[in-house]
């Protein structure tokens, strides 16, 4: 058997000694059909059963090891190969990475969301009207006759036209969608009507344009505990201010009676200012029980239903929940604002998932 | 409206103070615009007298002032070149502190000689910059008393923003009355007693209307006085005019002025003497002029009311008295108007003159009716007073209009509407204390409203005096109930397809603007806008005149701006509004997007390239697959409108039906807006997309093929007119059941090709679903492919 010993000792030098190409050259050579062990298990053919038994599992012990040493060698070799290929291309990862562009949601679009999100789930549906509108729609219907000193503080913007004899104007609030949903469906009524509205004023607090968000609830018991207790849950679920104080105060406006103007709890210090329980209070919104002559005028049997009807100005929710300074820069487009103001693509408002 | 606390309570008793009452107001209606305790910063000071001023030893501007503060005698150095002996002014003592520049006064040698206080002037108090010497008090003014006082300022001023509906609390005696009715004091008498006339008046009154426009003027009261003297105001009614923002001018004008703000009773006084004739009151003739009082000189028109003489118009009823009968310091007779002028009439007079004056902005919300001869009585009594004279009878045209029914109210209403508890009682003591008389009995009172309350018109009204006064704060708080478990969503579909697009195109890494819904008409024209009947009648500005066809221009134009800020490479949208006439039907929500200059930043591994067509293709397919069209389905015709290149751009079709444009946008169109391209756009038709919104939630099965697809690339040369989309839309006819995708992969003009002719490849996939498709199989297939190409393009398949 010492030849057995010879040929192994032989065979795992050159294994070791051999690259890739002879590594495949001696396993052809040795292992291979017409190899040499092949050869030699060929000769056991002639040896007596013992013998033979004895020599044959030396021979299939010394293919085993060729073998596996030969694989080892392989292994060793193709990962030396790796390492060597990677070393010569390590790159300079600080260098920065493909440019993306982050898009934003603007400012009013999110807080129209967020608001749609909470009176949502209080059941409400999104109603809209056109933005030039008649002026009866506008104000006659809404208790505003033409002589009527609110007419005339609201700043109307008139375009040329009439219809049906009425004159034309962009609308001044989003209150006529109030009078158009009132004629085009009987109560129980629930809904709320974000929007542009414009009015001819330009300076630090006023925008020829802005937004508002109209609500507007009808129903046979409602009174003005459930306009209190509306108000007060959107304005603690959008401020995300569960002990958020909410106030109300007697005012006017033509289309509700009673009407009130709502405060909310704030904190001035230092120059800033924080929503919530503090010594002052920040006049957030108007709103009040709608009108018996409204609901008249829009077809509503007063005497049988009875409701709610709330505005406010979104642009001023969005900069008091937002820090946002300044509402004309609202509408100028400055990327450098959008940027900064603006909302992620992905920061869909849901009360399940928290404002 | 302005006032001061002393004057409020002329009409009011009440123990209550300044917080409290201006505490009180908002919570009743009035909304508390402002309060100026002007004395608060003055309280340290007192009245001093300057017993001896001497030459400072060590300074010639200086001098040393003994100083008596009436508690004790101080030595202070004065620098106030005024400061004497015998005169009295204000004095700081040491511990006070300074309200210009907050600094607490210590006691100090002033070069070597002590000092103990100050002398002030008016800056130092924070009062004006007035800083030439030390303020000089009358010399009635007593020593050691506050120097606040004795300044006029201890009296704190509050401004009140009355609400439309709120005429009577535009004078302070409504104010009072309402603060009366909450509880806050009680409302003091008001003597309007009739004053006998000691001679019939000289001048009479007639009213010269039809039947028809009676109401321009229908009551007028007046009386003469005769023997007065005009002479300054006293000091009581000067102070309380100069709180309100008005000036004194002389007594008989200063107390018209004065029952303006206090009792909301506008009148006039004539200088009787420059009275021609009798008064008239009458529509202005065409041509009549009149001088008015504020220095100008108005054109009238035959819709105004004149008070006029033998002479011409001689006042604009209710808006301004007239220059030539005005009452001057010589007057010695004067003849009283008290009136009632048409609130609408009066509005349209004062605004078409764009007169704004105390007068027409009460008359325009409506007056008590009876202040027409109380107030003449109450006027008359205060001219007797400070000017002496002797009154003539009154003389009366016109007659009182009749007051309203009396209004039905239920006081459970306060309850079931306002959610107030409030006892029978606590209604009747409030309605009583406003001045609503009636019954006050039974389930429904029978409540008359009183004179100065024209904004009562019907029980919900009622129910909100009782609410307001008794207060919100008794309003519960009660959450809305819901009519189901969980709500049904608040989107319609339309609105749906909005809120996705817009996150969609964020999530493109675009940025969302909101522009104004109007434009200039130059920038609205190249893209269809600026029509006669969207053009604004009363713009903000010339730049903003015209509704918008689009909100591409306006995003085009923000691009421009940012550009010139540095900020390049915009991708900016907008959805919104455009308007196609001024019918509801023709305003339509489109979302529309652009993408100027390059892609991206410069970057060391993806140069940046020019945005082009395809980039806003792009943007407009990702929107129509995301809103669930079948884009597979959708042509690209190109006959896009006149702001886009006409050789790249293109309409998003479904059949018919337009879906979107998209392209460049036309470089003279870019001229215009005067920006610089490139500028690719899309604009995106929201609510005229055919969406089929679905019938379940289920999708349909998924078939997940067994076998391996085959792919087979083919290269055709074709016209360089032919659609790459006719290529693949014949490829993939050829064989439906087994093409599943047809891509353009290279596409090449010129060269070897041919002038006029282009290179179209496309890789095809065959998806077999049956068996494995042999060689023979495939050559079919290509076949089939290469025709069915040549057939619908002309194209050959290249060599």
């Amino acid at each position: 058997m010492q030849d057995v010993d010879a040929v192994r000792g032989e065979l795992l030098a050159r294994v070791e000694a051999a690259d890739l190409d002879g590594l495949e050259r001696l396993r052809v050579a040795e292992l291979g059909k017409k190899g040499r062990i092949t050869a030699l298990m060929k000769d056991l053919a002639g040896l007596d059963p013992d013998a033979r038994r004895l020599r044959g599992a030396a021979l299939n012990a010394l293919k085993e090891e060729v073998a596996n040493a030969l694989e080892r060698r392989r292994t060793a070799l193709a990962d030396a190969a790796i390492d060597a290929r990677l070393d010569g291309e390590r790159v300079d990862l600080s260098l920065p990475v493909r440019p993306e562009r982050p898009g934003r949601i603007h400012p009013i679009s999110q807080t129209i969301d967020e608001v749609v999100a909470i009176f949502g789930e209080m059941g409400f549906a999104f109603a809209e009207g056109p933005d030039i509108e008649d002026d009866w729609t506008n104000f006659g219907a809404l208790n505003i006759p033409p002589e009527h000193p609110a007419r005339q503080e609201m700043d109307t913007f008139y375009l040329p036209g009439e219809r049906d004899g009425r004159r034309l104007v962009l609308r001044t609030h989003t209150s006529p969608v109030q009078v158009r949903t009132m004629l085009n469906q009987q109560p129980p009524i629930r809904i709320i009507a974000p929007g542009r509205t414009y009015r001819s004023d330009y300076d630090a607090t006023h925008s020829p344009m802005f937004h508002q968000v109209e609500g507007l609830v009808i129903d046979r018991d409602l009174h003005m505990g459930h306009l209190k207790g509306c108000l007060s849950d959107f304005l603690r679920a959008y401020f995300a201010a569960e002990d958020l104080p909410v106030r109300f105060r007697p005012s006017y406006f033509p289309f509700t009676e009673p009407s009130a103007e709502v405060d909310i709890g704030c904190a001035r210090e230092g120059g800033t200012l924080r929503i919530g329980p503090g010594r002052d209070w920040l006049e957030i919104l108007g709103c009040g029980m709608v009108n018996p002559v409204v609901l008249q005028n829009c077809g509503i049997d007063p005497s049988q239903w009875q409701g709610f009807a709330f505005g406010m100005g979104l642009e001023r929710i969005g900069m008091l929940k937002y820090g946002i300074p300044d509402l004309r820069t609202f509408f100028e487009s400055d990327l450098r604002w959008l940027r900064h103001y603006g909302f992620a693509a992905l920061d869909q408002p849901s009360l399940v998932t928290g404002l | 409206m302005k006032f001061t606390l002393s004057w409020l309570k002329r009409h009011l008793d009440t123990e209550a103070g300044l917080d409290e009452i201006t505490a009180r107001l908002p919570m009743i209606g009035l909304e508390v615009e402002s309060v100026q305790d002007r004395g608060a910063a003055l309280r340290a000071f007192v009245v001093a007298e300057v017993v001896e001023a001497k030459p400072h030893p060590n300074a010639d501007k200086l001098r040393v002032c003994t100083v008596d503060t009436g508690r004790e005698r101080l030595q202070v150095v004065c620098g106030a070149p005024n400061a004497r002996a015998g005169m009295k002014g204000v004095f700081a003592p040491v511990g006070s502190v300074i309200p210009a520049g907050g600094i607490t006064l210590k006691a100090a040698a002033i070069r070597g000689v002590d000092s103990a206080g100050m002398l002030l002037s008016e800056r130092e108090m924070g009062l004006s910059d007035e800083h030439t010497g030390i303020v000089e008090l009358p010399a009635d003014a007593v020593v050691g008393s506050p120097a606040a006082a004795a300044l006029g300022l201890a009296d704190p001023l509050i401004d009140l923003a009355i609400t439309p509906n709120r005429g009577d609390c535009l004078g302070v005696r409504g104010v009072a009355r309402d603060l009366a009715a909450a509880g806050l004091g009680i409302l003091l008498p008001l003597d309007a007693s009739p004053l006998p006339g000691n001679f019939p008046s000289p001048i009479g009154v007639r009213l010269d209307f039809t039947t028809e426009a009676a109401s321009a003027c229908p009551y007028f009261a007046g009386r003469l006085i005769r023997g007065v003297r005009n002479a300054e105001s006293p000091e009581w009614l000067k102070r309380l005019l100069l709180a309100a923002d008005l000036r004194p001018i002389s007594a008989l004008v200063d107390i018209t002025n004065f029952l303006t703000l206090d009792l909301c009773r506008p009148l006039h006084a004539f200088d009787a003497d420059k009275l021609r004739g009798h008064i008239q009151v009458r529509f202005a003739r065409d041509g009549e002029r009149l001088a008015a009082l504020n220095g100008r000189e108005y054109a009238l028109s035959p819709s105004m009311t004149v008070v006029g003489d033998d002479a011409g118009p001689q006042a604009l009823g209710g808006v301004i008295g007239g220059e030539p009968t005005a009452c001057t310091e010589t007057t010695t007779a004067v003849f009283l108007e008290s009136a009632l002028f048409d609130p609408v009439r009066t509005a349209e007079t004062g605004r078409a003159l764009s007169i704004a004056s105390d007068a027409r902005y009460r008359f325009e919300r409506g007056i008590d009716p009876t202040s027409v001869t109380w107030g003449l009585e109450v006027a008359t009594r205060l001219i007797m007073e400070l000017c002496g004279g002797e009154p003539s009878e009154v003389v009366v045209a016109g007659a009182l209009p009749a007051g309203g029914a009396p209004i039905g109210f239920r006081p459970d209403r306060v309850r079931t509407l306002a959610a107030v508890e409030a006892s029978a009682e606590e209604c009747a003591r409030t309605l009583d204390a406003l001045g609503f008389g009636g019954t006050f009995e039974g389930e429904t009172w029978q409540v008359k409203t009183p004179p100065w309350r024209n904004d009562i018109i019907g029980e919900a009204c009622l129910v909100e005096e009782v609410a307001r006064l008794l207060g919100y704060h008794r309003i519960p708080t009660v959450s809305l109930p819901r009519d189901a478990g969980l709500p049904t969503p608040a989107l319609t579909p339309p609105q749906r397809r909005r809120a996705r697009t817009r996150r969609l195109l964020a999530a493109r890494g675009m940025i969302e603007a909101v522009t104004y819904s109007f434009m200039a008409a130059r920038a609205a024209e190249p893209f269809g806008g600026g029509g006669a009947l969207l053009r604004l009648v009363n713009p903000i500005s010339a730049d903003l005149d015209v509704m918008r066809p689009s909100p591409l221009p306006n995003l085009i134009q923000a691009a421009g701006r940012n550009a010139d800020r540095g900020q390049r490479d915009a991708a900016l949208f907008e959805i919104g509004p455009q308007y196609a006439g001024d019918r509801p039907e023709d305003q339509a929500v489109v979302a529309a997007a652009i993408r100027t200059g390059r892609n991206g930043p410069r970057h060391w591994a993806e140069p940046a390239r020019p945005v082009d067509a395809f980039d806003a293709k792009a943007d407009a397919l990702a929107v129509l697959e995301a809103l669930g069209l079948r884009i597979e389905k959708v042509v690209v015709a190109t006959d896009a409108p006149a702001w886009y290149h006409p050789g790249r751009s293109g309409i998003l079709k479904l059949g018919p039906q337009p879906l979107a444009h998209f392209g460049e946008i036309h470089p003279r169109v870019l001229r215009t807006l005067d920006v610089a391209g490139p500028v690719v756009a899309c604009e995106i038709f929201l609510d005229a997309l055919p969406v089929k919104e679905a019938a379940g939630t289920a999708r349909p099965a998924l078939v997940l093929p067994a076998l391996q697809p085959v792919e087979r690339d083919f290269a055709f040369v074709v016209d360089r007119a032919v659609a790459a989309e006719t290529v693949v839309r014949a490829a993939r006819a050829a064989e439906r059941a087994l093409i599943t995708e047809v891509r353009v992969f290279d596409v090449f003009e010129g060269g070897a090709v041919g002038e006029g002719r282009k290179s179209i490849a496309i890789g095809v996939t065959l998806q077999p679903t049956e068996r494995t498709l042999t060689d023979a199989d495939i050559e079919a297939v290509s076949a089939r492919i290469v025709a069915q190409v040549a057939k619908a393009t002309g194209g050959t398949l290249r060599g």
